[in-house]
């Protein structure tokens, strides 16, 4: 058995893990029946382990073949040929130097949080609906990972933002986690949109949806693009949108302290660690567009190096932890965006890793960091330096102005509302409310009985 | 003209037609939903069986067999074809799953004879392509929910009204029509009174107070009945489709592009459950009939597709919101709700089948609408885009609903809101084929392309379609002998 029929297989059970993972657990709900906590904790163990396992196996193979890059191909998931007419929606998996540590970390992030969240959320009720989700997170993040075509890749992101924004939603008793979670999936879609406009323009530009095509045919990050300036740039400044929006840059950002609304193990493996950083993979995927076009590499630096001291400013005045960590894991994000805007590719891949690894240990220890240090205190016997509380002191207009910016976290969120929906919301309404006046003067009257219906006034019978 | 085996559209019109006259016999409210039942099972297994038979002739058209309109007319009366084969068994399925959920609380609201009437002649209608005979199915199709709102002492005017002014467009468009009239020589008058007329069917804006207006005043059932098998777009297609020049279709395309844009705006504004299925359905609608009138290949093979998974998915969202309403009554979407804990099945329904229809990825709807996009950017580079705003917005309303609804709140019921077992396995069977045609979608793309190629041929419009040749609508792989 050679190379080039081991990576196949095992790129196979990569992607079939998490996805069987989803069928066993979802299947069950369909029909009413409910697995037991510890089967679900079981089945979780057993695909995150299988799948790492497997992705070991490709790197290791890889690293004794000195292969750069393995492309495991499942052919054409939709055809349709016709003499000068064609579409297809190609799959295909590419193991890179990208694709493999970025893969690796999921699974390893992913089970880690999911041993965390076994006992974290052991009885909860929404326990297997967590699982649930979590399941069809590790999905989407490995399909996105290892996307060798811009479709696939659009499928994966689709799944990590509706996991996302569910998750947010965790505790959907209580109309704040609602309302976040729905404002983070309003966010996700508008630069899913802008993903998706991307991804056609591409098609249209090289006429499939191949990173290949589009990057040249060079691994991970040699690849040179086959495009020109004004296309590399269209394409690039949509995706560069939604990176931005999946990774919570300014203006985004705003979703990024609602999201540490849901459970901590979500927000940990989520907001705070993989999901905020898909957006940079995708910009570090889509690199070599960078040479070819230098506005998008000036805005590419611009939008990190914004996003960089919007986060650091608003981290240093976050009331709770999980906030401030959410900001700070911004700025870490922000910095990455400057690294691969400046072409440091391999450098950015190892600061995503690294804050990954680091911004989970510190999310997932922040619920017991107060029982820690009173335990510590406990042990020494005495009270640990870091508790005073310090003096205040004289500050200047301009600091205190940049305070209030970074306590209301620089007004982002009024101002998408000012701008984009509260004018939105008002022009449908007053379309509306035209509507109302036309079937009135249709009917002659009151058009409209749902004005006056509520819900639980009548009695089942009714109901109509 | 290739023969089906079986007269499958006869027996498809002709079951729920015996079976309106039995039930409207019947006094006992809770036996006429059993009879209706299995009279609309029947008539999926006939609609289904007229699926299949056509599938195993391997051909563009075919009429029925033993067709006793042809012998007293001496015209094929029920003709079905590529477009038409897949959407009676849709239609049946859609009266099927209506009556499946329907509770015995509300048996006494609805009635199950109008219904079976509906159904045949819904099922007529698709089953047909002559166009008065079309015209007139449509125009007896509007009875059943007018009947409805007088029944219900509701003000038919806003209704009556757009009906009136549809089939009145239809009737003058048509006589204008001259026999030889064709894409290449369109009678400009008689198209766009036609085209004006099917647009107030389909409810493309400003045109389309008459769908909310429906939704506000009849039952959700029935409401759903009339809106869903999309025969507005039906009759562009039969009736506009082979007569009107490319241009006036593109024309077509953009106002429901604009409509589409605009009903998902709406969805996001609505406060009422109710209307806010309409607009979302009004946005899928629409997009269909984009799809439809780009008159390329890719294009209306996308839009055929949608036309089916926004049939399967808008359904299952219509009976889960409806299933829900039957429990709480009609739901203000102006707070919250939080049922999920005592519907969790329905909750995840709702939620599946909304995405199902804007396309998620994994659904029904995802290559279908890529497939669309793509045909809408091919023919309109820059507007195309729009057809990605309106998936987008629709994707914010479904979700906002379904917070709206499920969650939000601590739901106390004195009763238990649980899902019934013939709710559970009607919802799952939706379910199915979302989750199936999402993972498997090639088949029914290539026959939708192939229908596509097939409906663009028989326009005749070579000049705009030289790859085409005519050996188009018969180089399907033929698996049985025509007779």
């Amino acid at each position: 058995m050679n190379t080039h029929s081991v990576i196949p297989v095992l790129g196979l059970l990569v992607v079939a893990s998490p996805a069987v993972l989803l069928a066993v657990l979802g299947l069950p709900l369909l029909v009413g029946f409910r697995l037991s906590e510890q089967w679900q904790s079981r089945l979780t163990k057993a695909s995150v382990l299988t799948g790492l396992l497997a992705a070991t196996g490709i790197l290791a193979t890889m690293l004794i073949s000195g292969s750069r890059q393995e492309v495991v191909e499942l052919g054409h998931w939709v055809a349709i040929e016709h003499e000068h007419e064609h579409f297809h929606f190609h799959i295909n998996f590419v193991f890179d130097r990208l694709s493999v540590p970025f893969l690796m970390l999921t699974f390893v992030l992913c089970g880690t949080v999911g041993a965390f969240a076994e006992v974290y959320l052991h009885r909860d009720a929404g326990y297997h609906r967590f699982f649930l989700l979590y399941a069809l997170f590790l999905l989407g993040m490995v399909v996105s990972a290892l996307a060798g075509t811009i479709e696939t890749l659009f499928f994966g992101w689709e799944l990590v933002g509706l996991s996302s924004a569910l998750l947010v939603a965790y505790f959907h008793q209580r109309p704040g986690p609602v309302r976040n979670g729905h404002r983070v999936w309003t966010t996700y879609r508008i630069a899913d949109a802008a993903f998706l406009i991307a991804a056609l323009t591409m098609h249209h530009l090289t006429g499939a949806g191949e990173f290949q095509k589009l990057m040249g045919s060079g691994a991970w990050p040699e690849g040179v693009a086959n495009i020109g300036f004004w296309q590399a740039s269209l394409v690039g400044f949509l995706l560069l949108i939604a990176a931005a929006g999946k990774s919570g840059m300014v203006p985004f950002s705003g979703w990024l302290p609602r999201a540490m609304e849901g459970p901590t193990p979500s927000s940990a493996v989520f907001y705070g660690a993989l999901s905020v950083h898909l957006g940079t993979y995708l910009l570090l995927r889509v690199s070599p567009l960078l040479d070819v076009s230098m506005p998008l590499r000036i805005a590419v630096i611009g939008l990190g190096l914004t996003s960089a001291v919007f986060g650091a400013l608003a981290s240093r005045v976050q009331s709770d932890v999980k906030n401030a960590l959410a900001f700070a894991s911004l700025t870490q994000v922000g910095i990455i965006t400057v690294e691969i805007g400046l072409g440091l590719h391999y450098i950015a891949l190892v600061h995503m890793i690294g804050h990954v690894c680091l911004r989970t240990l510190q999310l997932l220890r922040a619920p017991s960091v107060l029982r820690d240090h009173q335990m510590l205190e406990n042990a020494v016997g005495e009270h640990l330096t870091g508790d005073e509380v310090a003096t205040s002191r004289s500050s200047s207009p301009g600091q205190l102005w940049l305070y209030r910016f970074a306590l209301q976290r620089g007004n982002l969120d009024e101002l998408l509302d000012d701008w984009i929906v509260h004018p939105f919301t008002k022009s449908f309404r007053f379309f509306d409310s035209l509507e109302r006046r036309w079937t009135n003067l249709l009917s002659g009257g009151n058009s409209r009985t749902s004005d006056t219906l509520s819900p639980y006034g009548d009695s089942l019978e009714d109901v109509h | 003209m290739p023969e089906l085996h079986l007269p499958w559209l006869e027996l498809s019109v002709l079951i729920p037609l015996i079976g309106a006259i039995v039930v409207a016999c019947i006094r006992n409210l809770d036996q006429a939903r059993r009879v209706s039942i299995a009279i609309c099972s029947l008539t999926l297994i006939c609609a289904a069986g007229e699926w299949l038979d056509f599938e195993l002739l391997g051909t563009f058209e075919a009429h029925d067999h033993w067709d006793v309109f042809q012998y007293i007319f001496r015209r094929d009366v029920f003709v079905i074809d590529e477009l038409s084969a897949p959407l009676l068994p849709l239609a049946a399925l859609l009266y099927l799953t209506t009556v499946l959920t329907t509770l015995r609380t509300k048996i006494n609201r609805f009635s199950f004879g109008w219904m079976l009437f509906s159904e045949a002649i819904l099922l007529a209608t698709l089953a047909c392509r002559h166009p008065w005979l079309i015209i007139l199915l449509l125009a007896l199709a509007i009875l059943p929910p007018l009947v409805e709102l007088r029944k219900r002492k509701q003000n038919t005017r806003v209704f009556a009204l757009h009906m009136s002014l549809f089939i009145g467009l239809l009737v003058t468009g048509q006589l204008l029509v001259s026999a030889d009239a064709s894409a290449a020589d369109p009678p400009i008058l008689a198209g766009a009174l036609l085209t004006a007329g099917a647009l107030i069917r389909n409810g493309i804006c400003p045109l389309h107070c008459w769908m909310t207006d429906l939704f506000e005043k009849a039952t959700f059932a029935t409401a759903l009945l009339f809106v869903t098998p999309m025969t507005g777009a039906y009759a562009v297609m039969r009736l506009v489709f082979p007569i009107a020049p490319a241009w006036a279709l593109q024309s077509i395309a953009i106002l429901s592009l604009a409509t589409a844009v605009y009903a998902a705006g709406m969805a996001l504004v609505q406060k009422d459950s109710r209307r806010l299925f309409c607009y979302l359905f009004l946005s899928h609608s629409s997009l269909v009939l984009v799809g439809l009138e780009m008159a390329k290949p890719i294009g209306l093979a996308g839009a055929l597709c949608v036309w089916l998974s926004v049939g399967i998915s808008m359904l299952g969202f219509g009976l889960a919101l409806r299933s829900v309403e039957a429990r709480t009554g009609r739901l203000t979407l102006a707070n919250f709700h939080g049922l999920y804990e005592h519907t969790p099945f329905l909750a995840n329904m709702f939620l599946l089948t909304g995405l199902a229809a804007i396309g998620f990825p994994g659904t029904i709807g995802f290559i279908g609408m890529e497939l669309l996009i793509e045909g809408a950017v091919e023919v309109y580079p820059m507007i195309g885009f729009a057809v990605v705003i309106a998936a987008t917005l629709n994707g914010i309303a479904i979700v906002r609903a379904y917070f709206h609804i499920f969650t939000g709140t601590r739901h106390t019921a004195s009763v238990s809101l649980g899902c019934r077992a013939a709710e559970r396995v009607t919802i799952l069977i939706v379910v199915l084929l979302i989750v199936g045609g999402g993972l498997l979608p090639q088949p029914g793309v290539q026959s939708r392309y192939h229908a596509a190629r097939a409906l663009l041929e028989h326009r005749r419009v070579a000049d705009e379609l030289p790859e085409t040749n005519l050996t188009v609508a018969h180089d399907r792989p033929t698996t049985a002998n025509s007779p």
